[in-house]
């Protein structure tokens, strides 16, 4: 193995070519997946200002920081921005792009072009929901219900809704290049049986990609035609049905749930055997539930509409399956605890996240029950207990394992080593921050504070309090990397090729690796995990 | 203080105990599987933490663990699913009998109209122990009744009825939120559910200025649109008699049978073409838009009060008094 | 270029540099391509969804509608679709045994029933035009239910029928312009001699996607011109 000194020097991908076309015209999956990390960034920040301006209205009762119809575009918009340009894409096109050809030994994606469609389509997106934004926002709520988004609001739908529809085509690119790619790029002796379930989780996300993303596309069309030119097709005084509009929305949105949990859940189980330095419990099991979530996810859509007036025994159905998806889940969470015992553990920054994620994960999934649980959730549903638990699924969830992922693999990325210390203190306060801002909102959903509410009764003040006090100390924990992350590219410690001692092919090239991955075609020989015949890395660097 | 900072939504309803205990029932279970979990992680990184000379050992996997793992949670979630459809069932089913309030939701205020002919803008008054039903229908977007006290939620739709039903069991002044986002002022659609002791929702519903119950204004209605000459009690009628025909199942010209249900009856007032009675002649003009929601719902509450009622409680007899008393509400 | 370029054996100049060999490559291609028409298919799907709740709704309304749609020419259109679908096959079978004046000749013949569709697609929706069933404020539908002709059609019902139908056929045309460009390209390179037996996936996948939009078409005919003709 080359030495640090040498690693350095030699030429990779960051440092073959410069200037800025080397960049937008690259079709190089790991330096496409460094403009998705700097665009999705981008959107996060968006999406984190409106959050707060959100949480800072909700401090008082009255409505008196902004105006309501300003409210109503500041969670709008925060919740598009969020889900359609941030969680979507943030582990998949980052990590995913960076990641999937590396773990099974390939040189690049199977189409490097349509990868850099795919962001290119993504921008394109971005700037017409940007554009959307500077010039009157939208105030549909990211659900887009109609008939309120055809017919009623006077905000700007159409171009929020294709920004959407366009974002959703760079979504299914790479859902299509990622099943490719894992299908026939695999390098000789990576078999089903030996990837690593980071990568089995991208196969589940990128079918639910391919499958879900163009239902919502397709009714988004139909929404924007409707409004643009009158049609009826979800307008009650027409002859629709608005219920229609809420069933096709949900197909994909629900599964796009997972489409965000399912990629943290995959990185988490590559952080957790390897600062185990154990093979993970139950591989088959591990890779078989994110499968069945991608199957079942689809089967679940109409419980999000238990009291929108659907059928007695249909939402029997709905509830029953629902409970289905529950199961795997519980699998994994089971399986990710099974792999800590008799291991040899140690508490890096990837592995405080992989904590935090596992405890959030678990809190959300367990609050999941109450709401399928039918007779619970007509209390709850529409309530800040929704907004609780989807925000420890989506922001507790997928967003611990993105950052516990961004650490993990940061010196692979970037060459260079982040400050531990730092690293385990953001971690610290986000999960703090995280607790404070979310676990009071479950409070006041049973206690019936409604969703999407300007102003509110005053006996709900105090626990609002407590939640915007959580959410600036949680918009610290998610400045601290950013500044560190950029801090360390130029001042970090040098990388070394495999600093965490994991297993995985990735970690067999250098940090940052060469342009066309490997030096020499990998050839895989051993079990996924084999962390009884790789050697720990060495004790000195535990102390950051 | 608690006041200012209640931990516990009120309990005013029967709906409220049975979501309250399955509530309790899955903070209970969800706090024990949490417990659990966290403390095996807590216990294996403390005792398997890296030492110097102890190596982890390799383990592949327990088949018979992964079936208990996933067995048990299985059986678990059976059970709360039953719980909770059992629950819902009973939300969803308004008992016979139930007075009836129609509710009218619009941006951003709720018009509520009891049987008995009085009218309330966001805010309804309901006796103690009487079990209410409400069929709900929006003039514009989406809605959603919501009384957390009742633990009771509709969506409100456009074009169509919802219903829900609630029996109160604490006098008291409660929350009615708008639960479902319908645009500017969704925060400002909120209103207060009063329940009275049955004295003085006498007192109360004496005091209103009603003009008439709902279904008697629905029979003027029914006289100045025409719609008594086709649709009369004799066989001569060029329409359906109407006589006795709520809750019943209809045979339709195309074959296909549907109950005569609230929404059977708007349709069938609306866009009469799309559900023909057997035998009948499509010839009924369409009344969308030339009626507003509150003279459909008088229409449809007369309807109904054409039926024998068997418990008496649901609307009067086929010939409506005018100005009919209040019905006394039922024991508690 | 990181590959050693001494050990490249036969390296085809169509082959990709990520991939180990022209094998891989097209499959690569292949899968991508139908995992692609799995994609269209979920995107027609929801509207296919949304006819089918509405036409089991207001079947009376939607078979009256249905009824003013040209017969003569939705069919002539599925013949002719049906046809393209085997000149692009042949066209492919040409590039397979390396007959490029075939290949040419194929694939032009493929571009005119293309454009024969799409023509007629038009004069069909002019006449819709002229007769306002096009949906929007101008929107009027003359005429009763079939099987009651003293019963009117519902406006309403009608213009969900027409809504549906120009959601439907229009995307089915814009993936007929989408599928006339890709042709030409073809085309074009065709007749430069690109194509060859060792290397014609382009032709190959295009033509699963010529077949797709044509195969939706099959389902649009009798679901959209096909309802409540009993004469």
């Amino acid at each position: 193995m080359a030495t640090a000194a040498i690693t350095a020097e030699r030429e990779n991908y960051l440092n073959q070519e410069y200037g800025i076309k080397s960049w937008l015209l690259t079709v190089d999956h790991k330096r496409i997946a460094l403009l998705y990390l700097l665009s999705i960034t981008f959107f996060f920040f968006i999406g984190g200002f409106f959050a707060l301006l959100i949480r800072l209205e909700l401090l008082t009762p009255a409505g008196d920081l902004v105006q309501a119809d300003t409210y109503n575009k500041l969670f709008s918009m925060h919740g598009q921005v969020m889900i359609f340009f941030f969680l979507i894409p943030s582990i998949p096109a980052v990590l995913g792009n960076f990641l999937v050809p590396l773990m099974i030994g390939a040189k690049d994606l199977a189409f490097p072009r349509i990868n850099l469609l795919s962001w290119y389509l993504y921008i394109i997106a971005g700037v017409l929901m940007v554009h959307c934004m500077l010039t009157g926002g939208v105030d549909t709520g990211w659900t887009f219900y109609t008939p309120f988004s055809t017919a009623f609001s006077n905000t700007k739908v159409i171009e929020a809704g294709l920004a959407i529809f366009i974002s959703g085509f760079s979504s299914i690119l790479t859902g299509l290049n990622f099943v490719v790619t894992i299908h026939r790029m695999r390098a000789p002796g990576m078999t089903w049986d030996r990837l690593p379930l980071f990568i089995w989780a991208h196969y589940a996300t990128s079918i639910i990609q391919l499958l879900g993303t163009p239902v919502v596309a397709v009714t988004l069309v139909l929404v924007v035609l409707e409004r643009a030119l009158h049609l009826g097709i979800f307008d009650p005084t027409r002859g629709g049905d608005p219920l229609l509009f809420q069933h096709l929305f949900w197909f994909y949105s629900h599964p796009a749930v997972y489409i965000m949990i399912l990629p943290s859940m995959g990185v988490v189980t590559e952080i957790i055997p390897c600062f185990c330095r154990k093979r993970i419990f139950g591989y088959k099991f591990v890779a078989l539930s994110s499968i069945s979530i991608a199957v079942f996810g689809f089967l679940v859509w109409a419980h999000h509409m238990f009291v929108a007036g659907i059928s007695l025994y249909a939402a029997l159905i709905f509830s029953a399956l629902s409970y289905l998806v529950a199961v795997p889940s519980a699998i994994k969470v089971f399986n990710w605890t099974a792999t800590m015992y008799k291991g040899s553990i140690t508490f890096s920054t990837p592995m405080l996240y992989a904590f935090g994620f596992v405890g959030l994960f678990t809190m959300g999934g367990l609050t999941g029950l109450f709401l399928a649980a039918l007779g619970l959730d007509v209390h709850v549903t529409d309530t800040y207990f929704v907004v609780a638990h989807f925000h420890y699924i989506m922001v507790g969830g997928a967003l611990m394992g993105y950052l516990g992922g961004m650490h993990f693999w940061w010196p692979k990325i970037s060459g260079r080593m982040y400050p531990e210390s730092l690293g385990r203190l953001a971690a610290l306060i986000v999960f703090l921050g995280f607790n404070l801002t979310f676990f009071p909102q479950f409070i006041l959903g049973y206690l019936g504070m409604p969703r999407r509410y300007w102003q509110y009764p005053p006996e709900f003040q105090v626990l609002n309090v407590l939640s915007t006090a959580g959410a600036t100390v949680l918009a610290v924990g998610y400045l601290l990397p950013m500044v560190y992350f950029l801090w360390s590219m130029r001042y970090g410690k040098v990388a070394p090729d495999n600093p965490w001692g994991a297993s995985g092919l990735e970690w067999m090239t250098t940090s940052p690796p060469p342009t066309f991955n490997f030096d020499q075609p990998p050839v895989v020989n051993w079990e996924a995990y084999d962390y009884e015949h790789i050697p720990a890395p060495q004790e000195a660097r535990s102390g950051g | 203080m608690f006041d200012t900072f209640p931990l516990w939504p009120t309990r005013a309803s029967t709906t409220a105990g049975s979501v309250d205990a399955l509530f309790i029932f899955l903070v209970t279970l969800s706090a024990l599987m949490s417990l659990v979990i966290f403390t095996m992680i807590m216990v294996f990184a403390v005792r398997y933490r890296r030492r110097k000379g102890v190596a982890a050992e390799q383990i592949e996997g327990s088949t018979a663990l992964e079936v208990t793992w996933s067995v048990i949670p299985l059986f678990i979630f059976v059970v709360i699913f039953v719980w909770g459809a059992v629950i819902y069932f009973k939300e969803r089913t308004p008992p016979r009998g139930a007075t009836e309030v129609y509710v009218v939701a619009k941006q951003w205020m709720w018009k509520l109209q009891h049987e008995e002919g009085q009218r309330e803008i966001n805010e309804l008054h309901v006796p103690l122990g009487r079990d209410v039903k409400m069929i709900l229908t929006s003039q514009d977007v989406i809605h959603s009744f919501y009384v957390p006290a009742f633990r009771i939620k509709q969506d409100v739709l456009p074009g169509r009825y919802t219903t829900a039903w609630f029996r109160p069991t604490k006098a008291g002044t409660y929350h009615l939120f708008c639960a479902e986002y319908c645009g500017s002022q969704h925060s400002g659609m909120i209103g207060q559910v009063v329940v009275l002791e049955p004295a003085q929702y006498e007192v109360w519903l004496s005091g209103g200025g009603a003009s008439g119950t709902m279904a008697s204004n629905g029979q003027n209605i029914f006289q100045q649109l025409g719609c008594s000459t086709c649709h009369r009690s004799d066989t001569q009628g060029r329409g359906p008699d109407l006589v006795g025909l709520f809750g019943k199942p209809v045979q339709l010209e195309d074959g296909r049978v549907v109950t005569a249900d609230e929404n059977y009856i708007r349709e069938s007032i609306l866009t009469p073409g799309a559900k023909v009675v057997s035998g009948f002649k499509p010839i009924m003009p369409v009344f969308q838009g030339l009626v507003s929601e509150e003279q459909l719902n008088a229409l449809v509450a007369y309807v109904k009060s054409l039926n024998p009622s068997p418990s008496g409680a649901a609307g009067g007899p086929t010939v409506v008094p005018s100005g009919a008393k209040p019905q006394e509400p039922k024991v508690q | 270029m990181a590959d050693s370029p001494i050990a490249v054996e036969h390296h085809n100049p169509a082959l990709k540099h990520h991939f180990a060999d022209m094998e891989q490559q097209r499959e690569a291609s292949s899968l991508g391509m139908w995992l692609f028409l799995a994609t269209e298919i979920m995107f027609f799907g929801g509207m296919f969804c949304a006819y089918l709740i509405y036409r089991l709704w207001y079947f009376p309304d939607f078979g009256a509608a249905s009824n003013s749609l040209d017969i003569t020419l939705g069919a002539v259109n599925t013949a002719v679709l049906i046809c393209s679908s085997l000149t692009v096959v042949m066209a492919v079978r040409a590039a397979q045994l390396g007959k490029r004046q075939q290949q040419v000749i194929y694939l032009a013949l493929t571009l005119v029933l293309g454009l024969a569709f799409l023509g007629v697609k038009a004069v069909e929706w002019t006449s819709k035009f002229k007769e306002h069933h096009i949906p929007g404020p101008t929107f009027n539908f003359e005429g009763s239910i079939p099987s009651h002709p003293d019963q009117p059609v519902d406006q309403h019902h009608a213009q969900i029928f027409f809504s549906l139908y120009f959601a439907m056929t229009g995307m089915h045309a814009l993936h007929m312009v989408i599928g006339v460009g890709i042709f030409s390209y073809l085309l074009y390179h065709a007749w430069k001699g690109t194509y060859t037996p060792e290397y014609y996936t382009p032709l190959e996948n295009s033509g699963l996607y010529w077949h797709f939009v044509d195969i939706v078409w099959i389902y649009l005919f009798p679901l959209l011109y096909l309802i409540d003709r009993k004469k």
